[in-house]
């Protein structure tokens, strides 16, 4: 968006990277002390590699959208 | 769909906030779940503080400047219209209907976004109008204007509150969460991210929120078809299951009101949805249509809700399908399929201590499809056997697969989809509450700065009345019936005054204010007339075989075609405007603005062309 210094797209990379980090973190965390939760498909490890799409998702946007570059 | 008030659904499904309160919480959220939640709490309000700044002039607080480029407007456009009652109501309804509920989505919204894109938007946008009621204004007049910004604004306020309890109630029953404390911190949270950067600050917010919608609820339909054995084995334990592949049709079933479980006909489904109250919400609510003119210029106005349209056809994804998973993969916890049922089936088996109880709650499940052998389990009142309603398909699909963390995340899915909802109405009733009724009606002098803090102020006394809303709701329940159906009431009528004065030259301002009044009218007392004679559904509908979702599909008709029919009356024998006056307001009579050539790839054209292709598609292929 024009004008406005810094991106929506960059505020929702640093959500996506936090979150990201947390939960592949909670992912790892699993795999090495095993499930914390009782949930259906647990063997997939879904936290590993949902939490690693959020942190790729968000550190492109980040990189993408930093403020001083130029705007979307 | 339709927003925060599920426009359609409004009285047509069984919102949430009616869900039974008495059951445990369908889930315990650990640190790292409370975590994600408070990062998403703590982001809003920075936002709404970063914001501030650039948010001191009118036009920047009340329009964001008109700065959005297409993608921002188009996904804040689907976004405001994206509650979580309504993921939740419609994975429920997918649950109980089957794809059918998709229409809400498809035939209910795709073509009335791309006539808004194509067709209206240059006017709107050309008119430098303010608002929806602002063109009423330029073309009808001051009446029409203030008829329709009172009720719009007093829509936005309760609507808000219904949502606000809804979603209280939601967090109750998934998370035992105090009803105050949820009010209170998500209205907190809008009221100041909101009323510090206005609609800028709303527009971030519902681009943030759509973001986390589609991050925190699409791994349920992804795990769920896993598990479900992809399509062909989701579509086969269905048919094995219930017995009919009724599920699985858009309009094959739709010939009659009796051969569908919606009780629905598609002609309703055409005309009622497709045509009244999906153009009527889409084109003329200005929750959502403030969001467009927004846009940066008339290229981007047009694009943002041809660009909503690729999002909204995927919708169904998040929603349809996760409750036609909750069908077949639910399970009690010893291992038999967990079977849903309505919200006063849930009630009523809420305590079966006492004989009598045990007989009311027997006599209600014998009208479900529970097995003999899972309502003896529910008499008996052993632990575990506690019945769940349509409406927790989502949430219990989502605890079924997310652990720490990304329980989280869905979570503040929902929670997200309740606030932009929120700031959608808040943000909407502070712009046609200072323009539309504060400064031509009350003070036409005050400064630019003055209506700004007029903004401001309208936001937090909006959350303040939306609260007040809450709690009347929360102690009447009756009265909720009726604020939901409020919206039905004006949608209808509007769009029938905005579409003829938008093109038709001949339409006068008298004719204009006449025809919305009496649409309203005609809506209202059709509405109390099936209220105190509920036989009378059959007269509004035109079959003994409808149900109350037809009701509200014709009752948009009538009132639509009474706006039409009057408007046209009336303007044949009054004296209509000169032509030149119409200039930026009428079709045939405004010079729009030559845009630019652009490359094949960023022309509207050819993108609301692939989205019919694959809007006709995706209607063959399921039909």
């Amino acid at each position: 968006m024009h004008g406005s210094g810094i991106p929506i797209w960059f505020f929702i990379g640093v959500l996506m990277f936090v979150y990201g980090v947390l939960i592949l973190g909670y992912g790892i965390y699993e795999v090495v002390v095993g499930p914390l939760a009782s949930v259906q498909l647990a063997e997939l490890h879904t936290p590993i590699w949902w939490g690693a799409i959020l942190l790729a998702v968000g550190v492109l946007y980040i990189v993408k959208f930093r403020p001083g570059r130029a705007s979307n | 769909m339709f927003g925060s008030v599920p426009a359609s659904i409004a009285a047509t499904h069984s919102v949430p906030a009616l869900l039974a309160l008495s059951a445990a919480p369908l889930a315990h959220l650990r640190p790292l779940d409370i975590a994600v939640v408070a990062i998403y709490f703590g982001m809003v309000v920075w936002i709404g503080f970063y914001l501030k700044g650039k948010s001191n002039t009118s036009e920047e607080f009340f329009m964001a400047g008109r700065e959005m480029t297409a993608w921002i407007a188009g996904l804040s456009f689907v976004s405001a219209n994206m509650g979580s009652l309504e993921l939740m109501g419609w994975a429920g309804s997918a649950y109980q209907y089957g794809i059918l509920a998709t229409h809400w989505y498809w035939v209910g919204a795709i073509p009335a976004m791309l006539f808004l894109g194509l067709v209206m938007m240059p006017f709107y946008y050309v008119s430098k109008t303010h608002s929806v009621p602002g063109y009423l204004d330029l073309r009808f007049g001051g009446h029409a204007r203030t008829l329709a910004a009172v009720s719009f604004a007093t829509e936005m306020i309760l609507m808000s509150g219904v949502n606000m309890f809804a979603m209280a109630v939601v967090m109750k029953v998934v998370l035992g969460w105090d009803i105050t404390f949820s009010i209170l911190v998500s209205s907190v949270a809008v009221a100041l991210y909101v009323g510090l950067g206005g609609l800028r600050s709303a527009i971030f917010n519902e681009v943030l929120q759509f973001v986390l919608i589609w991050g925190g609820a699409m791994l349920v339909p992804i795990l769920g078809l896993i598990q479900a054995g992809g399509v062909a084995g989701l579509k086969r334990q269905i048919i094995q299951n219930m017995h009919t592949d009724t599920y699985f049709h858009l309009w094959r079933d739709t010939g009659h009101f009796a051969d569908n479980p919606m009780g629905v006909h598609w002609t309703g489904i055409v005309l009622g949805l497709g045509f009244v109250i999906s153009f009527g919400y889409w084109t003329t609510d200005f929750l959502v249509v403030q969001r467009v003119l927004a846009a940066h210029n008339l290229r981007a106005a047009r694009m943002a809700p041809i660009i909503g349209s690729f999002f909204k056809m995927a919708v169904p994804f998040i929603v349809i399908l996760p409750g036609l998973l909750g069908l077949v993969l639910l399970q009690n916890p010893d291992g038999s399929r967990r079977q849903l049922v309505g919200e006063d089936v849930v009630k009523t088996c809420a305590t079966v201590t006492s004989a009598s109880e045990q007989s009311a709650c027997s006599n209600a499940m014998s009208k479900t499809k529970l097995t003999p052998d899972a309502q003896k389990k529910v008499l008996s009142g052993a632990a575990d056997t506690e019945l769940h309603s349509y409406n927790e398909a989502l949430p219990l699909m989502m605890v079924r697969y997310c652990g720490p963390g990304l329980l989280g995340l869905g979570i503040t899915a929902l929670i997200a989809g309740f606030m932009s909802g929120m700031a959608g109405n808040v943000s909407a009733f502070s712009t046609v509450w200072t323009y539309d009724i504060y400064k031509p009606l009350i003070n036409k002098k005050g400064s630019d700065s003055h209506y700004v803090a007029v903004g401001r102020m309208a936001i937090v006394i909006g959350v303040a009345v939306s609260i007040g809303a809450a709690y009347l709701v929360m102690n009447a329940h009756g009265i909720m019936d009726y604020v939901q159906a409020l919206f039905s009431f004006f949608i209808a009528p509007l769009l029938g005054a905005i579409l003829l004065g938008m093109f038709w030259k001949r339409a006068t301002s008298i004719a204009g204010f006449l025809g919305l009044l009496g649409g309203i009218l005609t809506s209202v007392g059709m509405f109390i007339y099936v209220k105190f004679n509920p036989a009378g559904l059959a007269t509004i509908a035109l079959s003994p075989d409808a149900k109350p979702m037809a009701e509200n599909l014709y009752r948009a008709l009538w009132a639509f075609l009474t706006t039409a029919i009057i408007i046209v009356l009336v303007s044949l024998v009054t004296k209509a405007r000169p032509v030149a006056e119409l200039d930026g307001l009428v079709y045939g009579a405004t010079k729009l603005p030559k845009e630019p050539p652009v490359a094949f790839y960023k022309n509207e054209y050819m993108w609301a062309i692939l989205v019919v292709l694959i809007f006709a598609t995706l209607n063959i292929l399921f039909w």
